[in-house]
């Protein structure tokens, strides 16, 4: 599967990162040379393979439906880089 | 609605479940609260922040499966569904994919009034995921910002998808109605639509007729921003009507366009295509290596079963059987909720006639609520004071009309029925004193007696209409007896 | 013998003996660091001041012999990574050059109850992405040993502080090598933990199936000290597995009999280079001279470890940094600029006619999320997040994510039967010593390759140690590594330091003579 220079601007759509043209050449090439690496997984055959996500086999973790005080909103708005004091501020949300 | 095509509609249902605190936080889930006060650095993703998950939130999600007769799943797990948007903190929703912790169910739904037939409604799946925020923007402000408030990031949410069952924008309603009833009956969910606490979103095509052929289906539209069921109902049926316009005029069939995603305009009753760019349904969900799966054992479903306690449709089968009352009527009171049905119970007992309770119930206690717009629990006559009431309604101590006054008065002076009877001056007639009156009439009236003679019975309410004349408090029935009699002895 | 030469387990007996305080030690560590990390780039923040405040407050309350905790005095740098509240937190990123966290991680929270003095907050490369600390958006770390070359990485500058004593214990991550490879680079000793053993609560994840945090030191001895204070169950992270913590500063000084070393077939292929081949054989014989049996074992899917890994651990890293998207920290682009390039750029279209154009605009929403993420990610971290994108995107997560996760199981199985037939396995850590500054730099497959001998103990969620076994012709440190099954953490421990008992490698410290 050769990756083209169409399919990392969708992805990179899709990952909200704003690359320049150049940027998007030289990221194509690289994902084509890593994906190109990547693929020698295919050689092995894992049909009758489980996947495994996580390391360790746990199940069934859960808390009390218990509630603590929330943090400070001035403390969370804090970090915030565009705030009214109460609520967190974005470009008109029409849509998107 | 025509023979010119099939109407067909699945729902999908997200019901907020009732806890205390947030799916993996310990935020507070309370509604109303200030913007931005009911979070944390975990609701709202901030890096290195971990979910752990809350138990009840997935008792209260296995509890409406089991009751859903779904199938429940021996292992299930937690997916990322990965998204932007400025209400979804972490760029994605933890929710499920491909292993749903439950699936296969089906609603039972039903019309008493008959404009739809019962039906079995199938359930896809429920499954357990979290809650965005909100964003809240102001159309008039033009170009100004949109505000963001997370304090509902991460409250649990049971998605409940059915399958493309329904054939009616009224099977729709009845669905609704049938599950927000169940849910409230479970106690999972206080299904308020208003505080978005319960939300719709439909799916909706049509099988368009075809004459010598199979019938052919109209491209899916999913229809939102429906904010109660009447919207769904009014949404479904204008909806229906378009897709069918649009289907004359340019023939499309499903699989021609993709899924195009509607918004309800409960002002303008129209729906609107809302604008949808290709990548975004791209969700790329994958496990969330921040949780483990949860297993299931039989044992833990079936204790949960027995937990369930009374559904709504096993309530009205047991009313129906125990007080003789009509499918009707135990639809009408069931559907009340919890509240009423224990309160029809308790006057159905204080009375010692069911039937007389559901007429009551329905006729003057839920008539006084909706006027007075209060709960039950705020109904200010007791059960057992009804009670009171209707028994000597039952034993002809007050008549249906007198007992309605004394009803009256019961819930204006929040006195019991002996008291009232008594200041309305309502009180037994004296059984000789009856007949006496009786007697009286019966020698002033020989052309009603000859009627009654010759089989006219219903001669005999003149005698009553006189007697309550001369005395309000006089039983009509009593009466009568008692004149019928005494023209059978006169032969 | 100077201050800063103690190990840690002296550190904290003297302290605790009343023979030094520990505003004398942190001192020092402090002269040190103050001397030599501008010619090294180790922290990114020297916490001097703080530092000396809590050791005051430290010996002021051992003086008055109120309960102090396990670390009492000694000095602990940390990686930044770790969310310390108030406090930066940058993750070497430009995206979080001013977060300060309201809350502790864990390992943060236990290092401040066990009293330890936190020194400062170490370099890496940006978001644990690297193998290099090249990829930090502030500054580089050089290798003490070779100011020329890399300390490794990511957590080089954990690595390198403890190599150039100005800290002798610190705290890493490791999610495909990033605690064993540094540690071996620069001649100190690292461990990274099994799955689930440290708590992941307040650790900016990179790749949540993978990530640990582990301790780095001089020696196993002070390793084992500080993985006793992080280790352990929290409530907050539902992959922190419930077990006791091992009391492994107890138990480190205990050698074990009857040890069985496994060597890897497939370690020894081509690529490895002679002088590191040669410095792990040796360390076999020294095994072997105190007793241990050798059997040859093969893991025969490790050499698809890099493969899998670039799978795994970009996709989980392009979803963990999704939140970094400028509405509710971090870095945001310049508001007003993105409004009038995107109207600039609307009335070219409008024009010219061009109706597609006009449709592919972002929005200004989505705009402000691509230039507030292209603006605060560096290249490396860019290049995993499109990967792992991609990897997820619909139509190839069967042929990528799933195949990488059965892989994955594939390799744990390997490991399982391994420890059927020996108790640790022992190789190399990386095919080379430390490599020069931008040597791979624009290579990036060359530099993923370099974590060949560690990701699979990541995948397949085991813990690892490395550790010093030898000195190249170049002068430069070559490390070996441990492994061991689940939870084997006090036999890595004790074996190593079996092995440093009967060496002397790992006090083999660089000269330093950058005047």
């Amino acid at each position: 599967m050769s990756l083209s220079r169409e399919q990392v601007e969708k992805v990179s759509l899709l990952a909200r990162l704003r690359l320049s043209p150049d940027e998007l050449e030289k990221m194509t090439s690289q994902l084509q040379q890593i994906v190109g690496y990547i693929e020698q997984l295919a050689e092995l055959d894992t049909e009758q393979v489980e996947p495994l996500s996580h390391p360790v086999d746990m199940r069934n973790v859960f808390r009390p439906d218990q509630v603590c005080p929330s943090t400070e909103r001035a403390e969370m708005l804090a970090g915030a880089p565009h705030t009214d004091g109460e609520y967190y501020l974005v470009p008109a949300v029409l849509g998107d | 609605m025509s023979d010119a095509y099939e109407i067909i509609i699945g729902l999908e249902v997200h019901v907020q479940l009732l806890t205390e605190s947030k799916l993996f936080c310990a935020c507070s889930t309370k509604f109303g609260a200030p913007p931005n006060t009911q979070t944390c650095p975990i609701c709202v993703g901030l890096p290195g922040t971990l979910p752990v998950m809350n138990s009840r939130a997935f008792e209260l999600a296995l509890r409406t499966a089991v009751a859903l007769n779904c199938q429940i799943a021996p292992y299930t797990k937690w997916d990322r569904k990965q998204y932007y948007y400025p209400d979804l903190p972490k760029g994605y929703q933890i929710s499920q994919y491909d292993l749903p912790f439950s699936h296969d169910g089906w609603l039972e739904i039903s019309d008493p009034k008959g404009r739809i037939e019962p039906k079995r409604i199938g359930i896809i799946r429920a499954h357990l995921e979290e809650d965005a925020g909100k964003s809240m923007h102001d159309e008039q402000a033009g170009e100004a910002d949109s505000r963001i408030d997370l304090n509902r990031a991460g409250t649990p949410l049971l998605e409940i998808v059915s399958q493309p069952d329904m054939r009616s924008p009224a099977e729709a309603k009845a669905y609704l109605t049938e599950m927000k009833l169940l849910l409230t009956y479970l106690g999972v969910s206080d299904c308020n639509m208003q505080e978005g606490s319960l939300r719709v979103d439909a799916n909706i095509n049509l099988h368009v007729a075809n004459p010598g052929g199979k019938p052919i289906a109209t491209p899916i539209v999913e229809v939102k921003n429906m904010n109660s069921f009447r919207a769904v109902e009014r949404a479904m049926t204008y909806e229906a009507e378009r897709q069918f316009e649009v289907w004359k005029e340019t023939g499309r069939r499903l699989g021609d366009v993709p899924k195009q995603t509607s918004g309800w305009d409960d002002v303008a009753n129209i729906t609107r295509a809302q604008r949808h760019k290709e990548e975004s349904s791209d969700y790329r969900y994958f496990p969330d290596p921040d949780l483990v799966p949860v297993t299931v054992s039989e044992e833990k479903i079936a204790s949960v079963r027995a937990g369930l306690g009374e559904l709504p449709a096993d309530l009205r089968r047991r009313l129906e059987q125990t007080y003789g009352i009509t499918p009707y009527d135990s639809d009408v009171i069931v559907n009340q909720g919890e509240a009423t049905v224990a309160y029809y119970l308790a006057l159905a007992q204080a009375s010692g006639d069911g039937k007389l309770a559901s007429n009551w119930l329905q006729q003057d206690v839920l008539r006084t609520l909706k006027e007075q717009s209060i709960e039950i629990a705020a109904f200010p006559i007791s059960a057992a004071g009804l009670g009171e009431l209707l028994q000597k309604v039952k034993q002809g101590e007050v008549d249906t009309t007198r007992g309605r006054e004394v009803f009256m008065g019961m819930l204006e002076s929040g006195r019991s029925a002996a008291e009232v009877m008594q200041s309305l001056g309502i009180e037994q007639v004296d059984e000789s004193a009856l007949v006496d009156l009786c007697r009286e009439l019966v020698a002033a009236n020989p052309k009603l007696v000859a009627d009654i003679k010759s089989g006219k019975m219903q001669a005999a309410g003149a005698f009553v209409g006189q007697a309550k004349k001369k005395n309000p408090n006089v039983s009509p029935a009593r009466v009568r007896e008692i004149c019928i009699e005494l023209i059978g002895q006169m032969s | 013998m100077s201050l800063v030469e103690l190990s840690a387990t002296q550190l904290k007996s003297e302290l605790e003996a009343g023979r030094l305080t520990s505003l004398e030690v942190t001192q020092a560590f402090v002269d040190r660091a103050q001397k030599f990390d501008p010619h090294i780039g180790a922290f990114l923040r020297l916490n001097a001041d703080q530092a000396l405040e809590q050791a005051r407050a430290i010996d002021d309350r051992r003086r008055k012999k109120q309960p102090v905790g396990a670390l009492a005095g000694v000095p602990v740098a940390v990686k930044d990574l770790l969310c310390s509240r108030g406090e930066l937190t940058t993750c070497a990123s430009k995206m979080l050059a001013n977060f300060r966290p309201p809350y502790d991680a864990t390992v943060v929270a236990r290092l401040k109850a066990a009293d330890a003095v936190l020194l400062g907050r170490t370099n890496m490369d940006e978001f644990a992405m690297g193998g290099s600390t090249e990829n930090s958006a502030f500054q580089k770390t050089r290798n003490p040993w070779d100011l020329e070359r890399t300390p490794g990485g990511s957590s080089g500058g954990a690595a390198a502080c403890v190599a150039a004593s100005m800290v002798p214990l610190s705290i890493g991550t490791d999610t495909g090598g990033s605690i064993r490879q540094p540690a071996a680079m620069c001649g100190v000793t690292g461990l990274k933990p099994t799955y689930g053993c440290v708590s992941r609560f307040g650790l900016v994840a990179f790749a949540s199936s993978l990530d640990q945090i582990g301790p780095l030191a001089r020696s196993a001895e002070d390793a084992a000290l500080l993985l006793e204070a992080i280790a352990g169950h929290d409530p907050l992270d539902s992959t922190s597995v419930k077990r006791p913590v091992e009391r492994y500063s107890q138990t480190v000084r205990q050698p074990l009999a009857g040890l069985t070393i496994g060597l890897v077939r497939e370690h020894f292929a081509e690529g490895l280079e002679a002088e590191v081949e040669q410095a792990v054989r040796d360390a076999v014989k020294v095994y072997e001279s105190l007793g241990a049996k050798v059997k040859q074992v093969s893991l025969a899917h490790s050499k698809y470890g890099v493969a899998a890994y670039y799978i795994v651990a970009p996709s989980e890293a392009s979803s963990n940094l999704a939140r970094y998207d400028g509405v509710h920290y971090g870095h945001r682009t310049d508001e007003s600029a993105l409004h009038a390039d995107l109207a600039a750029e609307r009335a070219r279209l409008e024009a010219a006619h061009d109706q597609e154009g006009l449709d592919k605009l972002d929005s200004p929403l989505v705009a402000l999320y691509r230039r507030s993420r292209a603006e605060g990610f560096g290249p490396e971290v860019k290049r995993r997040i499109m990967l792992g994108t991609y990897a997820l995107s619909a139509g190839y997560y069967d042929a990528y994510y799933l195949k990488a996760l059965k892989v994955r199981r594939l390799i744990r199985q390997d490991f399982d039967s391994a420890f059927e037939q020996v108790d640790l396995v022992l190789g190399p850590v990386t095919t080379s010593p430390a490599f020069k500054i931008g040597e791979k730099a624009n290579d990036p497959l060359a530099m993923y390759l370099v974590d060949l001998y560690t990701v699979t103990a990541n995948l397949a969620g085991i813990g690892g140690i490395a550790l010093p076994c030898g000195i190249s012709k170049s002068g430069l440190p070559i490390g070996m590594q441990l492994q061991g099954p689940p939870f084997a953490e006090d036999r890595l421990l004790r074996a190593a330091a079996m092995f440093q008992r009967a060496t002397d490698w790992h006090e083999k410290r660089p000269m330093m003579k950058y005047e």
